[in-house]
C-alpha cells in the first residue's frame, strides 16, 4: 500500500481508452442485430383511446412490435416505481413512451413508426409548478400534483425557534433564487444491447450507473429471477447522473424477450435532449434573520422542486437538499419545508449532487444579500456562521470533522483575497 | 440501391457496399466495425468522430462515406505503429487526459492534425487546434499538458 500512497497511479483503463480498445455499449455489434426504435406521445398530456400496431408488425423488415401488453411483470420502475416503461393510457409528458418497433435498420424502424395508429385525447397540461399546486389545477397525476413525503407535503426540518430568532434579529433579510432545468449531456447517449444468450438467459449490455438497482427494476418488469438476466456494465461514456435511471434497458429487454434476436435500442441526442431525466427546475425562497455582528441567528426557507411527470430521484433529491440546504452555518433557528411538485414535463431525477449544489447556489446569494444589508464583507458572514467542530447542523447531527474556515482560508489565497487578520486568526476548532 | 466504395483505411485497401446516404461514420463503425470515431451527437458538434481525410480532421458524422472513394482515411485503430503506441497516445495516459474516454479518440485525431502541420504548436494554437471537440468530463487541461509534452519532445518515437 505504502508504494501508492503519495504517488500518481496510472489508469487501468487509461490504454484501452487511449488505443480505443475501450468497448461502449454503442461498439457492440451482434450477427443479425436488429434495431429499436420507439414511439413517443407528441403530446403534454392526453389518454391514449386507440392504438393499432399491425400494420407497423406488417411492414416488411420489421422483426417485432411492443407496447404496454408486452411487460410480463410490473409495468413500473424508478427509485419511486411509478413509471410504465410504455404508457397503456395515461399521458404526462412529452415524449413518454408508447411503442416500439424492432427492424432491419433505424430508417425501417422509423417508417414503421409512421404505421401505428394512434389516437390520444389531448387534455390541458400544466408545467409550472406553481400553478401545479392551487386548487382546481390540472392533475399530472389522479392522487395530486404534490409528493406525499412520510412527514406530509413537506419534507421538514425543524430546529430550535425560528419565530424567536426573527424577533431577536437587528435585521430581517429575504430572497427568492430559481435555477433552471439541465441536461446532463454526456458525451455517449444512452443506449443498450440485449439478446438471449445460449443458456437462455436474457444479457444486456448496459450503460448503467447503477447495475444493482436497476437489475431489481428489470426483474420485476421482465418477471424474471436474477438469475435469468446477465446484466453486463461497467463502461460508461459519462454518466452524470443521467444513467442512474434506466433509459433504454427496459425497452430492449422486453423486445429481445418477445422476438428472441438480439437488439440494439440508442437514443440520437435530440431524443437524449428531450426525453431523459434531467436536473429539475428550483424555486427557493430565504428569510433570515440576522445581528449587526454578521452572526445569522434564524433561517427558514421553503423550496419548490419541479419533478415532472414521475418521481424519478424527485423526492430523494428535495430529501437531501432540505437537509443541506441551510449551509453549513451554526444557526440555531432553522425551519426548512420542502416540496416536491409533479408537471407535464419529462421527470427530473439525479444530477451531480442529488439537488446539493442548486441550493448552495441559492444559500451563498442568500448569504451575500445577508452581507450586503449589514454593511460586512461576505467572506466576514460565511467566517463567522460556519460549523465549527462539535456544532450541531438543523438535523440535529454533531459536526465532526470541520474544515470549512481552513478551505475557505486556501480558496481565498488561491484566489489573491488578502483576508483581514481577524478573519484568518480563526479556527474550525471552536468560536 | 447500394454501391461499392473504396478507399485506404489506416494504410490497407477496404471496399464495402454503402447506400448514397450512409455517413463516413456509418460506414466506419457499422459496416467495418472500426468504432473508434464514436457517435455523440451525429450533428457536427461533439468532435467524437473525428478522423483524418488525406491527412486533413473532418468530422464523421457530417462527411458522406462515398465522398472518401480513393482517398487515406485514418483513425486511432491506425495510431499504433508496429505495437508500440504512439507519442500523443503515450502523453494521453501519461496526463491523465482520458477520463470516460468517450471524446479521447477524436481528441487524439484533432491532436495529431495539428501536430503533423504544426509540431511546435503555442499553448494558444493547441486550444484552437481541439476547440472542436468537447469532452463533458473536463478534461481539457490535461489534454493541453499531453499535447505541450508531445511538441516539447518528452515522448520521442
Amino acid at each position: 500500500m505504502a508504494e501508492y500512497v503519495g504517488q500518481p497511479v496510472l489508469r487501468y483503463d487509461g490504454i484501452g481508452h487511449v488505443t480505443a480498445r475501450t468497448r461502449y455499449v454503442d461498439d457492440i455489434q451482434l450477427p443479425g442485430m436488429l434495431y429499436i426504435k420507439v414511439l413517443t406521445s407528441p403530446v403534454h398530456k392526453g389518454i391514449i383511446r386507440h392504438l393499432d400496431t399491425s400494420a407497423a408488425e406488417r411492414m416488411p423488415g420489421v422483426a417485432g412490435v411492443i407496447t404496454a401488453k408486452d411487460v410480463p411483470g410490473k409495468n413500473a420502475y424508478g427509485l419511486i416505481p411509478d413509471q410504465p416503461v410504455f404508457t397503456p393510457e395515461h399521458i404526462r409528458y412529452k415524449g413518454e413512451r408508447i411503442a416500439a418497433v424492432a427492424a432491419v435498420d433505424e430508417d425501417t424502424a422509423m417508417e414503421a413508426l409512421e404505421k401505428i395508429k394512434l389516437d390520444i385525447e389531448e387534455q390541458e397540461p400544466v408545467f409550472d409548478p406553481f400553478k401545479a399546486m392551487e386548487p382546481g389545477a390540472p392533475l399530472v397525476r389522479p392522487e395530486g400534483n404534490v409528493w406525499e413525503f412520510n412527514s406530509g407535503k413537506t419534507r421538514k426540518i425543524r430546529f430550535g425557534d425560528v419565530e424567536k430568532g426573527f424577533a431577536e434579529a437587528d435585521v430581517i433579510v429575504e430572497g427568492t433564487y430559481t435555477t433552471a432545468t439541465n441536461d446532463h449531456a454526456p458525451m455517449e447517449p444512452q443506449v443498450s444491447v440485449a439478446y438471449i444468450d445460449e443458456t437462455d438467459r436474457l444479457a444486456i449490455y448496459t450503460v448503467s450507473q447503477d447495475l444493482y438497482f436497476h437489475l431489481g427494476m428489470l426483474t420485476a418488469i421482465f418477471n424474471l429471477p436474477m438469475n435469468k438476466i446477465r446484466y453486463i456494465g461497467g463502461t460508461v461514456g459519462g454518466g452524470f447522473g443521467s444513467k442512474n435511471d434506466i433509459h433504454c434497458d427496459h425497452v430492449a429487454g422486453l423486445m429481445a424477450l418477445k422476438i428472441r434476436k438480439p437488439v440494439k435500442y440508442r437514443h440520437t441526442r435530440r431524443e437524449e435532449t428531450a426525453y431523459t431525466t434531467k436536473r429539475g427546475p428550483w424555486t427557493f425562497y430565504f428569510k433570515d434573520g440576522v445581528k449587526k455582528d454578521g452572526r445569522i441567528i434564524a433561517r427558514y426557507v421553503k423550496t419548490v422542486h419541479d419533478t415532472g411527470g414521475y418521481a424519478g430521484m424527485g423526492p430523494y433529491v428535495v430529501d437531501k437538499n432540505s437537509i443541506l440546504v441551510a449551509g453549513p452555518y451554526a444557526i440555531p433557528n432553522v425551519w426548512v419545508d420542502g416540496i416536491c411538485v409533479f408537471t407535464n414535463k419529462p421527470p427530473c431525477s439525479s444530477m451531480r449532487g442529488f439537488g446539493i449544489i442548486n441550493g448552495t447556489a441559492a444559500d451563498q446569494l442568500q448569504t451575500a444579500r445577508v452581507a450586503e444589508a449589514i454593511g460586512k464583507d461576505p467572506w466576514e458572514v460565511h467566517f463567522i456562521n460556519a460549523w465549527r467542530e462539535g456544532d450541531l447542523g438543523a438535523t440535529q447531527f454533531k459536526v465532526e470533522a470541520a474544515g470549512l474556515i481552513e478551505a475557505m482560508k486556501r480558496a481565498a489565497e488561491l484566489a489573491g483575497i488578502e483576508l483581514p487578520a481577524h478573519l484568518k486568526a480563526m479556527s474550525s476548532r471552536g468560536r | 440501391m447500394k454501391y461499392v466504395l473504396s478507399f485506404n483505411l489506416n494504410g490497407l485497401p477496404v471496399d464495402t457496399l454503402v447506400k448514397a446516404t450512409d455517413t463516413l461514420l456509418d460506414v466506419l463503425r457499422e459496416k467495418l466495425n472500426v468504432v473508434s470515431p464514436k457517435r455523440g451527437c451525429d450533428n457536427g458538434d461533439c468532435g467524437a468522430c473525428t478522423v483524418l481525410v488525406n491527412g486533413e480532421p473532418v468530422r464523421a458524422c457530417l462527411t458522406i462515406g462515398l465522398t472518401v472513394a480513393g482517398k487515406n482515411v485514418q483513425t486511432v485503430e491506425g495510431l499504433q505503429q508496429d505495437g508500440k503506441l504512439h507519442p500523443l497516445q503515450r502523453a494521453f495516459h501519461e496526463h491523465y487526459a482520458a477520463q470516460c474516454g468517450f471524446c479521447t479518440p477524436g481528441m487524439l485525431i484533432a491532436a495529431k492534425a495539428l501536430l503533423d502541420k504544426n509540431p511546435k504548436p503555442t499553448r494558444e494554437q493547441i486550444v484552437e487546434g481541439i476547440s472542436g471537440n468537447l469532452c463533458r468530463c473536463g478534461t481539457y487541461v490535461e489534454v493541453v499538458e499531453a499535447i505541450q509534452a508531445v511538441a516539447a519532445g518528452k515522448y520521442k518515437e
